[in-house]
């Protein structure tokens, strides 16, 4: 029993072992087998590599599909290189190449191992030419190759891409790759690629079926394919046909409308937010202290330029530019509001006129400033990577960064400032000072001090308008001056001393503008918005949101 | 008889007058003799440049009396009357550019050679009559009196004042910039009128019209002077001044505040006008920049300087300025901005009644220590 056992045990181990050895040779062979098998790809890769540079185009679309089912990660750059024909080989050794032109001649890079080749004159290399068949086969294996990727991004960029020059032979295509497809703005796009296809289909069923759908895409090809079977289907006198073509057709013009409008907004409230920014600082200095700053313009030119100089100092660091700029801006053109406040304004008070003149020479002044330690010439200031690009919403949507960010970031010193007056001791000083001066003296607040913080926090902010005019206009010594109008509009039309009036006036006069842009083109909805608020002025002389009570008296 | 008796007593009135007018007529005799007759080689002679430059200044202070009269005596500050300026020089622009006639760049006979360019068929209806000077002349002193006729109705009568008119001035003046620079308005874009040939017949360019045109700047600023003088003077400018200093009382009382300002406005902008139509042959050229606001504000620095409310120091100022402007761009261009800013904060500062204000004042000291 106990021998049986033992026998038993080592036969068991012996097959243990056997099964071990199997498993081992068969890991073995496997590995024998993939590096075979990569071997075999690497040779199908520069085989299928050197064949490109025979000139017959026959072998070169053997070589093409070669390179395509290698599944080289290499052959991801190949192709579109071929296809922009920056793909060339040297004459001496026929190395294939990318090639990347310098001053000096022609930069080379090797494709089998991505290393550098010098630069070399034209005369050395010579260009890998594809003719149209060529190009077609590459750019269908390119998107191809895309709507593979693991990426659903990229994916999805391939299937707009196929979108643009859809042809029946990608349907077989389209189809497996929707029986893939997990993602659903990438099934939504086959979809729209597969409708479209189907719309041009003998079968009337069908193709009624795909003229419906197409009428929720938003691509403007699958809406000219649309134009185009109307005018066939008028041509043919096909009523149904017709019928659902203008349908889907109208269907898509509603919604284009609707994104129109959408963007228009969009565009109005980004300009409303700059004009908001604009004339905030001065809803500050000439609402409540009743100073007419015609040096506002000129501090936020010393916000834009602090910008720059901030650039400047962290060159390496573009990115957190911003973040530093602002309050660096907000010190600086703060610390020239209060010298300005103290050196020139505080002897003018109660003499709003006084004050324009005297603000206006101080601009002039500071404009001088600029153009000597800078120079007359506009100033190039970064836009971090973060602010560029835009979200795309759909084909028909999309809104830029930097238009989203300025809209946010106004809002946000908007209501920075909002808090500042209302929940802070200054803000309750400010107001006291504003509502009555030797009242709130007589109660003990320094009114002098409140006088100078108040200016400097109004010159603050226009130093921060400053950072962000920065990045959508140019930064020179006349960029003060091309606001300064539109910011004086903005709070006498919203009404002085009201900070809500700014806000509703900078966005009404933001939006009517862009609405009437593409009626009357941008001069001209300038010139009638002044005129409306010239005449709006003559019917309520203070302003959307006149104060009230004894403040208002004079 | 009546009226000569009336001017007599008027300048006899007016001290500081009698000397400016004097001097006036002075430089307007003195000027074309030393250009014309003295031989180029003297040391006394004077360029037919230093004419124009002066003919220029002259036609700067028209503008800046027309200023001080709505400002310094009405409490009006306009930051937008180079919209009156640029109206008046544009409508003289346009009488030299239809003198043009065929002899343009393009020879068109009817068309300007901008419409030319533009591909214009024809005359806009807005030029039409701009061939007589006669009508060139009417338009000149009607455009931009009606101009200030609508804009002072609309905003006297909703009782704007102060800071907000200053503003929608402001306002003003800006939008017209605009509008002058788009070429669909056919005033030449950008580039305005120029290449001007002559004018009633003379050579634009001859040295002969020049010292006329001089002569006639003198005049209409002489003419001016004496015509806010008499305005001032008058039972009209007493009320003005007391709308000045005292808007609600004089309102009060029952005088109708809104004509005042609105007639004092009107009279203001022709003058202005006439200024800008003499300015234009002058310099030869007009641009949608005379319309910019800040040409509208270096002409209340000028009355600042001189004085406000006294025309005479209206007319010092711009001279002053300008001469001040001459030089330091010509010789010093950095400095000049930092030396007008600094003007700007001075003269508010320290001098709330001008140079005129501070002569006055010293003199007064003088005359006091004098009597003790």
């Amino acid at each position: 029993m106990c021998i049986h056992h033992t026998v038993h045990a080592s036969y068991r181990n012996m097959k243990m072992l056997a099964v071990m050895f199997k498993i081992l040779l068969f890991i073995g062979s496997l590995v024998s087998y993939t590096a075979a098998m990569a071997a075999q790809a690497e040779d199908d890769f520069v085989s299928g590599l050197t064949q490109l540079t025979q000139s017959d185009f026959d072998v070169k679309e053997q070589a093409i599909k070669q390179l395509a089912e290698t599944d080289d990660e290499r052959v991801g750059k190949v192709l579109p290189a071929m296809l922009s024909g920056s793909l060339y080989y040297v004459k001496a050794d026929k190395t294939i190449v990318y090639i990347k032109k310098t001053d000096d001649g022609y930069a080379l890079t090797s494709v089998l191992e991505n290393t550098s080749l010098g630069v070399v004159s034209k005369r050395k290399i010579k260009k890998i030419t594809v003719n149209n068949k060529l190009r077609k086969q590459l750019s269908g294996l390119i998107a191809q190759r895309g709507m593979t990727h693991h990426d659903p991004a990229v994916r999805l960029a391939s299937v707009k891409n196929m979108i643009s020059q859809l042809s029946q032979a990608d349907r077989e295509n389209i189809q497996t790759q929707l029986g893939k497809e997990q993602h659903k703005d990438v099934i939504a796009a086959l979809n729209v690629a597969l409708a479209m296809l189907d719309a041009e289909h003998t079968d009337k069923q069908k193709q009624l079926a795909a003229v419906k759908l197409l009428a929720e895409s938003n691509y403007p090809e699958s809406r000219n394919l649309l134009k185009e079977i109307l005018i066939q289907a008028k041509a043919a006198d096909d009523t149904t046909l017709i019928n659902q073509v203008s349908m889907s057709l109208e269907k898509i013009q509603v919604r284009a409308e609707r994104y129109q409008t959408i963007e228009t907004v969009f565009f109005g409230v980004s300009l409303g937010s700059v004009l908001l920014l604009a004339a905030i600082g001065l809803a500050i200095t000439f609402g409540v202290m009743g100073v007419i700053n015609m040096a506002h313009g000129e501090l936020m030119m010393i916000g834009a330029y602090t910008t720059y100089v901030v650039q400047l100092l962290m060159p390496n660091h573009i990115e957190w530019s911003l973040l530093v700029a602002i309050p660096s801006a907000f010190v600086v053109a703060g610390l020239f509001g209060v010298a300005i406040e103290r050196g020139v304004i505080r002897f003018l008070y109660g003499r709003p006129l006084e004050t324009l003149l005297a603000t206006f020479g101080i601009s002039l002044i500071l404009q001088q400033l600029v153009r000597s330690v800078f120079s007359p010439l506009n100033r190039a200031v970064i836009t971090p990577d973060w602010m560029s690009g835009s979200w795309q919403i759909n084909a028909l949507l999309s809104l830029t960064y930097n238009r989203l960010y300025i809209i946010v970031f106004s809002l946000l010193v908007f209501v920075g400032l909002l808090m500042i007056l209302k929940k802070t001791s200054l803000g309750l000083h400010v107001r006291a000072v504003s509502q009555n001066r030797t009242m709130a003296r007589a109660m003990g607040i320094r009114t002098e001090w409140v006088d100078a913080m108040t200016f400097g926090l109004g010159s603050g902010i226009a130093g921060i308008a400053g950072v962000a005019l920065s990045q959508l206009t140019n930064v020179g010594p006349n960029l003060g001056q091309s606001y300064i109008i539109d910011s004086f509009m903005v709070v006498v039309f919203g009404g002085v001393g009201n900070l809500w009036g700014t806000l509703v006036a900078a966005m009404s006069l933001g939006i009517a503008n862009k609405f009437m842009e593409p009626w009357v083109g941008a001069v001209l909805a300038k010139i009638f918005i002044l005129v409306f608020i010239i005449l709006f002025i003559q019917k309520r002389p203070r302003g959307l949101f006149p104060q009230k009570g004894r403040a208002a008296e004079n | 008889m009546s009226f000569t008796h009336e001017l007599i007593k008027l300048v006899q009135q007016d001290r500081v007058g009698k000397y400016l007018l004097s001097s006036l007529l002075a430089v307007s005799i003195m000027v074309p003799v030393l250009n014309l007759l003295v031989p180029e080689s003297s040391s006394l002679h004077v360029s037919t440049y230093v004419v124009t430059l002066l003919g220029k200044y002259l036609c700067y202070a028209l503008l800046a009396i027309a200023l001080d009269l709505v400002w310094g005596y009405g409490g009006i500050l306009s930051l937008g009357h180079g919209v009156f300026f640029a109206l008046g020089g544009y409508a003289m622009g346009m009488y030299l550019m239809r003198q043009v006639g065929d002899r343009g760049v393009y020879g068109n006979p009817e068309l300007p050679d901008f419409m030319v360019f533009l591909d214009w068929q024809e005359l806009p209806w807005y030029w039409l009559g701009f061939d007589q000077f006669w009508f060139s002349a009417l338009m000149i002193i009607l455009v931009p009196g009606l101009l200030a006729f609508i804009f002072g109705w609309l905003a006297f009568r909703s009782r704007v004042t102060g800071v907000y008119l200053s503003i929608i001035t402001q306002a003003l003046t800006f939008a017209f910039m605009l509008a002058f620079f788009r070429n669909e308005m056919g005033f030449g874009g950008n580039n305005g009128l120029t290449d001007f040939k002559d004018i009633l017949g003379f050579d634009i360019q001859h040295g002969g019209t020049r010292n006329v045109l001089f002569v006639v700047s003198a005049l209409a600023l002489a003419v001016g002077y004496l015509l806010c003088r008499y305005i001032v003077n008058s039972k009209f400018g007493r009320v003005v001044v007391a709308i000045r200093d005292a808007e609600d009382r004089t309102r009060f009382i029952g005088y109708k505040v809104e004509s005042y300002k609105l007639w004092l406005f009107v009279i203001s902008a022709m003058m202005a006008g006439i200024a800008g139509a003499l300015y234009v042959p002058q310099v030869g050229i007009i641009n949608p920049g005379e319309f910019s606001p800040l040409n509208s504000i270096e002409l209340v620095v000028w009355v600042a300087v001189g004085g406000r409310g006294t025309l005479y120091g209206a007319i010092v100022g711009a001279l002053l300025v300008n001469f001040a402007k001459t030089f330091f761009t010509g010789a010093l261009p950095e400095v000049w901005l930092f030396a007008l800013g600094g003007l700007f904060v001075v003269v508010t500062l320290f001098l709330p009644q001008g140079l005129v204000g501070l002569y006055q004042q010293t003199r007064e000291k003088y005359l006091a220590r004098r009597a003790v």
